[in-house]
């Protein structure tokens, strides 16, 4: 197999906790953060539940410490307390010491402040400073700014697949040796926009979601932000590093069918497996754990699952989706879910798939409900999103 | 390591350039301040029903890509990579205006789905049958410097050997109006518009679609190759000559054996010093080229300025209308780009005519 690339710190804020350890209790104790949206307001407001951070603007605004002036997103802030704690999580004290980048991602970037202003600009002059908080960049360049980095920083943006493909690109920039270090993951705050969005899709449940449920009503929106600290060998041999795990595989590829469906057989989820199994070195038999994507809606799930058939055949490995606990997150899905991953390598369990009663009717594949300890190597974690984009990473422990 | 080789390009902006030589067809408009693209004949490349669907820089980005394909004689290929600073526009705008006129009701889901950044991207792919590895980079001024970095490094390690890159971004109404408000965009006391030199604050708009195919081996219709590129998110003025200087030894090259620089001035007299501070002084002797008055500024006009060198090389010609000193070379064998918006995101690029050597 093939090592693939140090990760030494990490860095979180999602509704089930605003730290690493928060996150790994809730998990461990089956706490689930799905409540009535408080933050927005919104006519769907009784009909759909959502994965909040209970913290306002204001309160993030204190916690980082901003200028009152300041033009931050929601989604900005988030990124930053995150990727912050990342920073710390790997001790990095002088951010421009060795060459260090962003790869960051996000999907509605600074448009929760968009929204809330869109008629107000003309009006209010105070409200100005927001417009150039609005694209993808904006919030990877509040990141930089946060932790003082001058370097490369770059964004990607390829919907709920985001952090995936940042995560993806930061190890590809180590391995090529463009840099030595790099902060990567992905940051998504809930905005009328996809809650509006998604409501036209008719995917969203009005309950809690049921991922691999044969009843499963579609997807509870969420919002969060988690960040990985990657860093190459050498930097890790000097500075004697602790690992937390490797990023060992990962693959993208393209569905090609539909721009928001997924295919009948998940052909872009089937290759997207196959290419990080192969960049990993690794044959499926030796995956311990799956952390799927696993939406709970009607068409991911059948999807999603059939790729998995397809690749593990009659030996799928566990697999669940923290998605009851979280919510979607979107473009910060697969970072939180990479954190997750490692925590699951970490203290050698597999997270339950919560509220799942029925096995769905096409395939007798039943997701691991409660929590289950055993050794873990090797965790595979998907991430899919619109456009047909699909992103395999595959996590290792750390020897 | 293996070589990175543009064999096709498709430029859509706002001037004549899908059905040119070079810019024989391009006049400068010096009196708006948003400039749009000339629409190609899109049903020439795309079928009439879905035509109508399409956001702007979608059915720009499919007919530019489209033009780069055909050029490359290429009709897969092994990764689609974009680059966007700002999405569709177009449907994010619909849907978020629907939204809040219409108290959130009575929407439909065609403008959400479409509005994500990865549209175009995602369009291509499905339009070629395309399985491959499918980006989308978003990053202001180094959105399509990204998808080009990301592009090198994936012939260089052989993990794809064709590969089809692109800059989209798209002018909407509400945006440009908001990003006129905001004094992004010149004021109309301020017309007649110029670049150069720069006499007022904020720049002139636009928008394009510009794509490109590079792959690990050059044939006949190779225009250039891509040496090396890097992004930098903030630098002070005088750090540019440092940082440019670096980058030029890191690949083994100096500023003298650059035969034309292209510049990404856009008028904007509180950052054009960043442009101006090299071309007075270390690149003073060196030949200059500038484009943003004739494709205007948006975040990946860059793309078009790749454009620009890559033609640059192919015909050994600088049109004078892009021309902002009179040093001339012989041969324009090796040309940099250097561009940044706000004194953020700083990118150098790297091209130079094909050298056939493993």
């Amino acid at each position: 197999m093939n090592k693939g690339v140090a990760i030494t710190g990490m860095g979180i804020i999602s509704a089930i906790g605003n730290t690493v350890e928060e996150n790994l209790i809730s998990l461990l104790n089956n706490k689930v953060a799905i409540s009535t949206i408080d933050n927005i307001s919104t006519i769907h407001k009784d009909s759909i539940k959502v994965a909040e951070i209970k913290k306002t603007n204001q309160e993030l605004v204190n916690e980082l410490q901003l200028p009152e002036e300041n033009n931050y997103s929601r989604t900005a802030m988030l990124g930053a307390i995150a990727a912050k704690q990342a920073m710390a999580d790997a001790g990095i004290t002088d951010i421009n010491e060795y060459r260090t980048g962003i790869v960051s991602s996000t999907s509605v970037g600074g448009m929760d402040m968009t929204e809330r202003y869109y008629y107000e600009y003309f009006k209010d002059e105070s409200c100005l400073k927001y417009v150039s908080s609005h694209d993808g960049g904006a919030t990877a360049q509040t990141i930089a700014d946060e932790l003082g980095l001058k370097g490369m920083v770059t964004t990607i943006s390829t919907a709920c697949s985001s952090a995936a493909n940042a995560i993806m690109f930061g190890a590809r920039l180590i391995k090529a040796k463009k840099l030595d270090r790099v902060i990567v993951g992905g940051t998504d705050a809930l905005a009328k926009f996809t809650i509006n969005g998604f409501k036209t899709l008719m995917i969203l449940s009005d309950t809690d979601n049921t991922p691999f449920d044969n009843d499963r009503k579609g997807l509870n929106l969420g919002e969060a932000a988690a960040y990985l600290v990657l860093e190459s060998d050498e930097l890790v041999q000097k500075e004697h590093k602790r690992v937390l795990a490797y990023v060992s595989g990962y693959g993208n590829a393209n569905d090609a069918f539909h721009q928001t469906a997924s295919s009948e057989n998940g052909e872009g989820a089937f290759l997207a497996m196959q290419k990080a199994m192969k960049v990993a070195g690794l044959e499926p038999a030796q995956i311990d754990y799956i952390n799927a994507h696993g939406t709970a809606t009607p068409n991911n799930d059948l999807s999603e699952g059939r790729a998995m058939l397809r690749i593990f055949g009659k030996h799928v490995p566990d697999f669940s989706s923290t998605k009851p606990f979280t919510g979607h997150t979107l473009a910060a899905a697969a970072a939180i879910e990479a954190v997750y991953s490692i925590l699951a390598l970490q203290n050698n369990i597999v997270f339950p798939n919560l509220n799942f009663k029925t096995p769905m009717s096409e395939f007798d594949l039943v997701p691991q409900a409660v929590l289950k300890h055993k050794p873990i190597q090797h965790v595979l974690s998907n991430s899919f999103g619109f456009g047909g984009n699909c992103s395999t990473l595959i996590f290792s422990k750390s020897e | 390591m293996r070589k990175c080789y543009i064999n096709g390009v498709g430029c859509i902006s706002a001037q004549g350039t899908f059905d040119t030589v070079f810019l024989e067809d391009s006049i400068v408009n010096d009196q708006d301040n948003v400039l749009t693209i000339q629409d190609p004949v899109y049903k020439n490349y795309i079928a009439p029903a879905a035509i109508r669907r399409m956001g702007k820089g979608v059915k720009a980005g499919i007919v530019a890509s489209a033009l780069a394909m055909q050029e490359a004689g290429v009709e897969n290929v092994d990764a689609i990579i974009t680059g966007t600073g700002m999405g569709c526009m177009e449907d994010s705008e619909k849907f978020l205006k629907a939204i809040i006129d219409n108290n959130e009701s009575f929407l439909t889901p065609t403008s959400f789905i479409q509005s994500t950044h990865n549209t175009v991207a995602a369009q291509i792919a499905l339009g070629i049958k395309c399985n491959g590895y499918n980006f989308t980079y978003v990053h202001s001024a180094v959105s399509f410097e990204s998808s080009l970095l990301d592009a090198m490094m994936q012939i260089e390690s052989g993990d794809a050997a064709t590969i089809l890159i692109g800059g989209i971004d798209e002018t909407v109404e509400y945006t440009m109006s908001l990003f006129k408000l905001a004094g992004y965009i010149k004021n109309e006391s301020d017309k007649p518009f110029k670049v150069l030199p720069a006499t007022s604050k904020g720049v002139v708009y636009g928008e394009g679609a510009t794509f490109f195919i590079v792959a690990d081996r050059p044939q006949s219709s190779s225009y250039a190759q891509v040496l090396a590129i890097e992004l930098l998110n903030s630098l002070e003025v005088h750090e540019v000559e440092i940082k440019l200087n670096h980058f030029l030894a890191a690949n083994g090259f100096q500023i003298s054996d650059i035969d034309a620089v292209v510049l990404g001035y856009n008028g904007d007299i509180e950052y054009d010093v960043y442009y101006q501070n090299i071309a007075e002084n270390c690149l003073a002797n060196t030949t200059q080229v500038y484009y943003k008055h004739l494709s205007g500024e948006y975040n990946t006009a860059s793309a078009f300025g790749l454009w620009v060198a890559a033609k640059i090389i192919r015909t050994q010609e600088i049109p004078a209308i892009i021309k902002v000193n009179r040093v001339e070379k012989e041969s324009y064998k090796t040309i940099l780009l250097y561009n940044q918006y706000k004194g953020k995101d700083h990118s150098f690029t790297l091209i130079s005519t094909c050298q056939n050597t493993e």
